[in-house]
């Protein structure tokens, strides 16, 4: 191209734009998508996200097992989903194109590196024609680049080699992108001297690759239009983006300046739990001890032990971990010691999908210790919120002496929305004291400590860590005597302590039940966890339509809101979309004896907004 | 010893509960070594904790005046790893038996070695499960007819102390039920060692395995068959201290010290960074029925673990400050809006 001046192109507005980033797993999508994440919340965009892994680490290249996915939403109003399908696909190859295409909207656009469709790629990708050629995309708006070879080219100047210069092209899919939507060039710039300092050819490469990339859009004359998304209208402050498995990673750290305790995390690594070790691993300045087990079991009996001792003490995992560290969890019950369990999620059973978002193993949370076994049960219903959460599991924890289990998922885990910032001074004190004296008397009336004396107000039993003086005393998973805590066999005594523990925790001061869109509606969708969004956006929807709907979501699942029963039985209809078979509906069933229409996906995809739509409107319409 | 008072006596570690191991169990002896080594050790009760799995062994916390918490099978040492970690300045005894250590807490002991937590691990050997009724254990000798085993056992039998030399633990020592002061000797060391020590205490089930460790323990078989090791000396045994353990093409074996020569005889040397040799020494004897050291194998120095984590803490907090909230939620960077 000679004339390198920049046209006239039409600058056109949008309300949004839903991008999926896609290519082989090595292509670096994921670092694309987040790049051009923060460049758009510093924008003043709202914005929701969506990852999408291989469970391989490296699948074969160019494969569709291989394809690495990250699908980003941007909006000048406010969002809670990142989107049901993408308007616009950056395809890196053949298989990034033949895996993600069914998702993208009819008319999307679809941005393809056609260096990659040779012969031996489009093979690998299952294709028997080259796609670009053959009309299978007429229904899109699709602009083949040549972004190796541009890549290349921009990037030999630097003395690259070709071999390592084509790995800058997802920085020129981002320039380019970037170009598109007109985001501004100096924080990719900043950002890629930052992520790569130190290596300096790197840094010239990716510079060269994503100059290259925007000055491409504003030249080739391929584009009709390039477009604006104006800031959104979020409640002024300070926001930050966060993924959800961050966001518990600092709540963990926050419980622990709220409670003035020192945190213990006994982990063993597992996908997709596996990051909230990592990132409480590096903040050891904050006094947290992270603990590596050699296996589930080790991890959550660490846990234990630490919780003993006085800790505010944590295990992370997912699903299979949960199952191995069942026994242990009943050990915690009935020593009735402050922990918090977090499980993130993921596809059933056994290995099943491990880096897939599922909701079922909320059965599990209830019920999958053996025995009478009850646990609190917290599900966050958003990334953020996970910061929230976790502080409010802790805060139960501590203040009724009890294992809590946390449900996150895969998808609340890896996706991230932007956050504003809490002021710290009004996160609530979980703080708990320790026992330091005795608490009864003997027959001849001196002091003695009786480790299961219950405060009768909370029936948590007193936390006395060893290194108290006086308060020496032995705890087990035997039955114990109600108050002595002595070991007892006594049938009437095993009875009586069943339904303390039962009570303890049916008496947790929870929320009530908090209503929102139409409160008088007669139709109500129910929901937990990271479904909120989904189900959020569905309910404005349905209010554009004229619909009258209500939107129950459970963040406390056991116990359940106080005023659950009279608050659902005030609605005709109500639907519970949950990614399982029906988890929460049986409980409210069991529990209320209320006919809730259950709503199920397990394909290992969060509900999009178009599905509970239509789940509403069936039963809306139903008689 | 000086003659100041003890600041505890030995009654003030037992508690009120009535210690309900069988009649004649070696459980009981085992026990009352340690209430007796207790005040000796100058410890407080406060910040002392016994942690077990389960089993019969697993009952010994309900019977020490001090913290404790009787967990559940096998998993003693993560808890007490747990534990250690959060709470480096407390004093931790594990106490286990041999299914609860060797079977389905396997896989934490060796890993409690490997890492070299301060704790103490008194592992209980019977060489049967006892609370269970009478099954072989993982200690069993092969052939061994239990209930479970009706045609005899199959399977091959852990030499506890090997495992743990082959963990690479750093202390290691072995005694016996029969011997009190033998035993109060292994504690003490076991409790003086940073990092984790374990002890196997040959103890006898007198209801499910009765006699099972006789042939080396029972007074009139120790000259001949229990080989005392002790650190700086050539290890020498026998009625009339004949018979001496010599290495001979990487095996340790026993011989007759007038045939070899009183040169050729092993010097015990328990510090010897290398486990090589106490390895040779685990495996001298088959079972118990042939001469088989007791005492302290291997004391090394290593670097304790939660010391370790403890200095990365002090480390990070030198480097980083001490953490603030504040800035750690904009450590991803922020934008006003």
């Amino acid at each position: 191209m000679t004339d390198t001046a920049p046209r006239e192109l039409p600058l056109q507005e949008l309300a949004e734009v839903i991008i999926r980033f896609a290519g082989d797993s090595g292509d670096g999508m994921q670092l694309t998508g987040d790049q051009f994440t923060s460049i758009s919340a510093a924008l003043g965009n709202d914005l929701a996200t969506l990852p999408e892994f291989p469970a391989e680490i490296r699948a074969p290249q160019g494969t569709l097992a291989g394809v690495s996915a990250f699908q980003v939403r941007i909006s000048d109003f406010a969002i809670t989903t990142p989107g049901d399908a993408p308007t616009v696909l950056v395809a890196m190859n053949p298989a990034a194109l033949k895996a993600q295409l069914h998702n993208v909207v009819q008319g999307g656009a679809l941005i393809i590196n056609s260096d990659a469709f040779t012969e031996r790629n489009l093979e690998k990708a299952g294709y028997e024609s080259n796609p670009l050629e053959d009309g299978s995309l007429d229904g899109y708006r699709s602009y083949p680049v040549a972004m190796s070879q541009i890549t290349r080219d921009a990037v030999a100047v630097h003395g690259v080699k070709p071999r390592d210069a084509e790995r800058s092209k997802n920085f020129f899919a981002l320039g380019l992108i970037s170009w598109m939507y007109t985001r501004p060039v100096e924080p990719t710039i900043e950002f890629i001297s930052k992520k790569f300092s130190g290596r300096d050819q790197v840094i010239k490469a990716n510079e060269a690759a994503f100059q290259a990339g925007y000055n491409f859009g504003e030249t080739a004359e391929l584009f009709e239009s390039h477009y604006e998304i104006k800031p959104a209208p979020l409640r002024s402050g300070e926001y930050t983006n966060v993924t959800g498995n961050t966001a518990l990673a600092w709540g963990c750290v926050a419980a622990g300046q709220l409670a003035r305790l020192p945190i213990f995390l006994g982990s063993y690594p597992i996908t997709p739990a596996s990051d909230i070790l990592h990132d409480l691993s590096a903040l050891k300045h904050f006094g947290v001890r992270t603990f590596q087990a050699e296996d589930e079991i080790a991890a959550a009996a660490s846990a234990v032990g630490a919780a003993f001792g006085g800790a505010l003490a944590f295990t992370t995992t997912s699903g299979p971990g949960v199952a191995l560290k069942g026994e242990t969890l009943g050990l915690a019950v009935s020593l009735e010691l402050p922990m918090v369990i977090i499980d993130i999620q993921r596809g059933g059973p056994s290995t099943g999908l491990p880096t897939k978002p599922e909701q079922a193993d909320l059965m599990m949370a209830m019920y999958g210790r053996h025995s009478e076994s009850p646990m609190p049960i917290v599900a966050p219903r958003s990334p953020a919120d996970c910061f929230d959460a976790a502080i409010e599991a802790c805060r139960i924890a501590l203040r009724y002496r009890t294992p809590v289990m946390l449900l996150s998922d895969g998808y609340l885990a890896t996706s991230s929305e932007p956050w504003l910032l809490p002021a710290v001074d009004s996160l609530p004190d979980i703080g708990v004291e320790f026992q330091k004296g005795f608490n009864g008397t003997n027959e001849d009336g001196e002091g003695i400590f009786l480790p299961y004396l219950r405060d009768p107000e909370t029936l948590a039993r007193p936390w006395a860590i060893p290194g108290t003086p006086d308060l020496m005393h032995r705890v087990g998973g035997i039955e114990k005597e109600d108050e002595t805590g002595n070991i007892s066999y006594d049938p009437e005594n095993h009875q009586k302590m069943v339904e303390l523990r039962a009570a303890k925790i049916e008496a947790i001061e929870v929320p009530d039940a908090d209503i929102a869109g139409d409160a008088d509606a007669s139709f109500c969708i129910l929901g937990w966890g990271s479904t909120w969004g989904a189900i959020d956006a569905t309910v404005a929807r349905l209010q554009e339509a004229g619909h009258k709907v209500a939107h129950v979501h459970l963040r406390n699942l056991n116990p359940m809101p106080k005023d659950l029963g009279e608050v659902l039985s005030g609605f005709e209809k109500i639907i519970c979309p949950e990614m399982n078979n029906g988890q929460l509906v049986n409980l409210i069933r069991a529990k209320f004896l209320l006919d809730v229409k259950a709503v199920n996906k397990m394909n290992g995809v969060p509900f999009t907004t178009g599905e509970i739509e239509a789940a509403a409107l069936a039963a809306i319409e139903a008689p | 010893m000086t003659d100041t008072p003890m600041r505890t006596q030995p009654a003030d570690w037992a508690t009120d509960q009535e210690v309900r191991w069988c009649p004649g169990c070696g459980d009981y002896s085992i026990l009352t070594a340690m209430r007796m080594l207790m005040p000796e050790l100058e410890v407080d009760r406060e910040n002392t904790v016994f942690i077990s799995g389960i089993g019969c062994a697993a009952r010994f916390p309900y019977y020490m005046n001090t913290y404790g918490m009787h967990g559940i099978h096998g998993r003693a040492p993560a808890i007490a790893t747990g534990l250690a970690m959060a709470r480096p300045d407390l004093d931790i005894w594990v106490i286990g038996g041999d299914g609860d250590m060797m079977s389905i807490g396997g896989n934490h002991l060796i890993h409690a070695l490997r890492r070299n937590v301060n704790i103490n691990i008194l592992l209980f050997n019977n060489m049967i499960y006892g609370l269970t009724k009478g099954q072989f254990s993982p200690t069993s000798e092969v052939g061994k007819v239990t209930k479970s085993s009706p045609m005899g056992s199959l399977d091959a039998p852990f030499n506890p102390v090997s495992v743990a030399l082959g963990a690479e633990a750093s202390f290691v020592a072995r005694t016996h039920d029969m011997d009190r002061q033998h035993m109060m000797d292994m504690f003490r060391r076991a409790h003086a060692h940073k990092g984790t020590s374990i002890v196997e205490v040959f103890q006898n089930c007198n209801v499910f395995n009765d006699g099972a460790w006789e042939g080396i323990t029972k007074k009139q078989n120790r000259n001949a068959n229990l080989i005392s090791l002790e650190h700086g000396k050539p290890i020498r045994f026998g009625v009339d201290d004949e018979l001496g353990v010599i290495i001979d093409n990487g095996v340790a074996k026993v011989a007759s010290v007038a045939d070899v020569g009183e040169a050729a005889v092993l010097v015990h040397d328990e510090g010897k960074t290398d486990p090589s040799t106490a390895f040779m020494l685990s495996r001298l004897a088959r079972g118990p029925f042939e001469p088989t050291p007791v005492g302290v194998f291997r004391a090394v120095e290593r670097l304790e673990y939660a010391t370790s984590s403890t200095s990365q803490l002090a480390m990070a907090h030198n480097e980083k400050g001490s953490g603030d909230l504040e800035s750690l939620l904009r450590s991803r960077g922020t934008w006003q809006v």
